[in-house]
């Protein structure tokens, strides 16, 4: 009955209750190791369709090789077709230089130019619509035999608009998780709330307020929740962490992790799920006790 | 203090409490009478606010209780002590504790010697520790006075607090009523007991009311 009596006695206000009060542990636990896969997720995502994206930016290339008397001509002709070609923003001839350029890190700086059929290339870039790869190469050929157009990067236009759709979802799983936790931590507290309405009828008769009554609730379900999330999260990061590291290829699945500081953000999931109890509860305690006298 | 004004209460069916017009004065001693089953824990509970007059005002320390919003009777709560009829406790909690109660949820410091003394007073000391499962009835009676009157309220209102209490027991529990009286409280108290009303009578000024035909009215000194 000292002073240390009054301090701890708020957290034994409410007594142990068994079943709303692991369940909600394991429902914090079990929804932040699934909000770390998701956030995992969208993170790889994001990376993915930024990569993508910037690969989009790129221009393509089409690559003109033919007898040198005929380079100057189907250039041109390449050229004029471009500019009818709709989707197509600009186009421009690349000077023997920048082609040089392009070329040295395969054959050196010493490349004697003069010597070799270099291919004269055309560099272009498509409107934010695209242009018809297939109709564009049909008409290339008609018109300038020696002209291939390098469009590789194009297939990965729809893969980058999907990256983005799971970065997406990734963020919608999150929130569905964070309101699927929210919605049990109210039924555990509306239970432990229900369980205990002797307490409660004691401490209103005692005088206590419908916010001290409704802390001694909150208290506890927001340290459980935090805890069940604190072993959810670094279970989730464990997991993450036990996949596969990314390889070159750059395979999406083996790319699912954290890089750097990123690890540190399956331990935001912590407060962020004691938040979401706290929130739960508290609007689960103030509507019990409104029905009280 | 407390205030009816033509009030009345009905649970549901007819009222089983009409017209009732009376003042508890700040200071004053009332014991309140009347037949099993007539209301006397009825309109103690409409003393501290815990039913509402379904018709006419009930005043409490100056403000009608229907004014009252739930923080503001909480707070009206604390300038009361209130032993219930059938005394509730917060079971998982030792005796000690749930007599500080009252202090601990309204954030004012327990100082333990103060809180031994009443324990030892009403004759708990040796069962401060223990739960309130385990105490009789006259043992949990005298825990609900002792939370009751730990705060120091202004108003002390007590249904049937010797119910379940030995004469001598009765009799110490009068005197602290008596004694807490003589410092200004206004207490009421609801019993059959007229032994204690008698020696109440004898100790302090005390007006006695009796709940008959669903009206409260004061009685006269035949009793
Ligand atoms: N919550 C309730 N709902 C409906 N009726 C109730 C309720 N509480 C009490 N009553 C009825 O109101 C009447 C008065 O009850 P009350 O407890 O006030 O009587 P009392 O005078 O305190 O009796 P006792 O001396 O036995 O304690 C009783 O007939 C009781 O059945
Ligand atoms: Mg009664």
């Amino acid at each position: 009955m000292s002073e240390a009596f009054s301090e701890h006695f708020h957290d034994r206000i409410v007594p142990p209750s068994g079943a709303p009060a692991w369940l909600t542990s394991f429902t914090a636990g079990a929804m932040t190791f699934l909000a770390v896969f998701a956030l995992a997720l969208s993170l790889a995502a994001d990376r993915l369709a930024t990569r993508w994206a910037d690969a989009l930016d790129r221009t393509a290339t089409i690559r003109i090789s033919a007898p040198e008397d005929q380079m100057a001509l189907q250039t041109k002709a390449v050229l004029a077709l471009l500019k009818t070609t709709p989707g197509i923003a600009s186009s421009r001839a690349m000077t023997p230089d920048e082609t040089k350029a392009l070329l040295e890190p395969w054959f050196g700086p010493d490349l004697p130019l003069t010597d070799l059929p270099l291919p004269q290339l055309v560099e272009l870039t498509e409107t934010a619509q695209g242009y018809d790869s297939e109709g564009l190469k049909q008409r290339l050929a008609a018109e300038a035999p020696g002209a291939v157009l390098d469009d590789h990067l194009r297939w990965r236009r729809p893969l980058a608009q999907a990256a983005g759709t799971l970065r997406v979802l990734g963020l919608t799983a999150i929130v569905l998780i964070g309101l699927a936790m929210a919605a049990m931590i109210t039924l555990a507290a509306s239970a432990a709330l229900a369980a205990n309405a002797q307490v409660i009828k004691v401490l209103r008769l005692v005088g206590a307020t419908d916010s001290y009554i409704a802390r001694a609730f909150t208290r506890r379900f927001t340290m459980r929740a935090g805890t069940g999330a604190a072993v959810g999260a670094v279970a989730g990061a464990l997991g993450v962490f036990l996949l596969p590291a990314e390889d070159s290829a750059g395979g999406f699945l083996t790319g699912l992790g954290f890089t750097g500081a990123g690890w540190l953000l399956p331990l935001a999931l912590i407060p962020l799920a004691a938040l979401v109890a706290f929130a739960a509860t508290r609007l689960a305690a103030f509507r019990t006790l409104k029905g009280l006298t | 203090m407390i205030a009816f004004e033509n009030a009345a209460y009905s649970y549901g069916g007819g009222e089983l409490l009409s017209e009732i017009s009376l003042r508890l004065a700040p200071g004053s001693f009332h014991f309140l009478t009347g037949p099993s089953g007539s209301g006397k824990s009825t309109f103690l509970k409409l003393c501290y606010g815990e039913l509402l007059p379904t018709a006419g005002r009930v005043t409490l320390f100056d403000r009608e209780v229907r004014g009252l919003n739930r923080d503001a009777v909480a707070l009206t709560r604390r300038r009361i002590g209130v032993v219930h009829q059938d005394c509730q406790f917060l079971d998982h909690l030792p005796v000690a504790s749930n007599v500080a109660l009252p202090l601990l949820v309204s954030g004012r410091p327990t100082p333990s010697r103060d809180l031994a003394d009443l324990l030892s007073w009403v004759g708990l000391g040796q069962l401060a520790g223990a739960l309130p499962p385990s105490l009789s009835g006259g043992e949990r009676q005298r825990a609900a006075l002792a939370r009751a009157v730990i705060t120091g309220p202004d108003v002390i209102l007590a249904d049937e607090p010797t119910g379940n209490l030995d004469w001598e027991m009765s009799l110490r529990l009068l005197t602290l009523l008596v004694e807490l009286n003589r410092m200004g409280k206004t207490i009421l108290v609801a019993t059959h007991d007229l032994n204690l009303i008698r020696q109440a009578k004898s100790q302090v000024s005390t007006r006695v009311l009796r709940i008959s035909k669903r009206r409260i009215q004061l009685a006269g000194a035949d009793l």
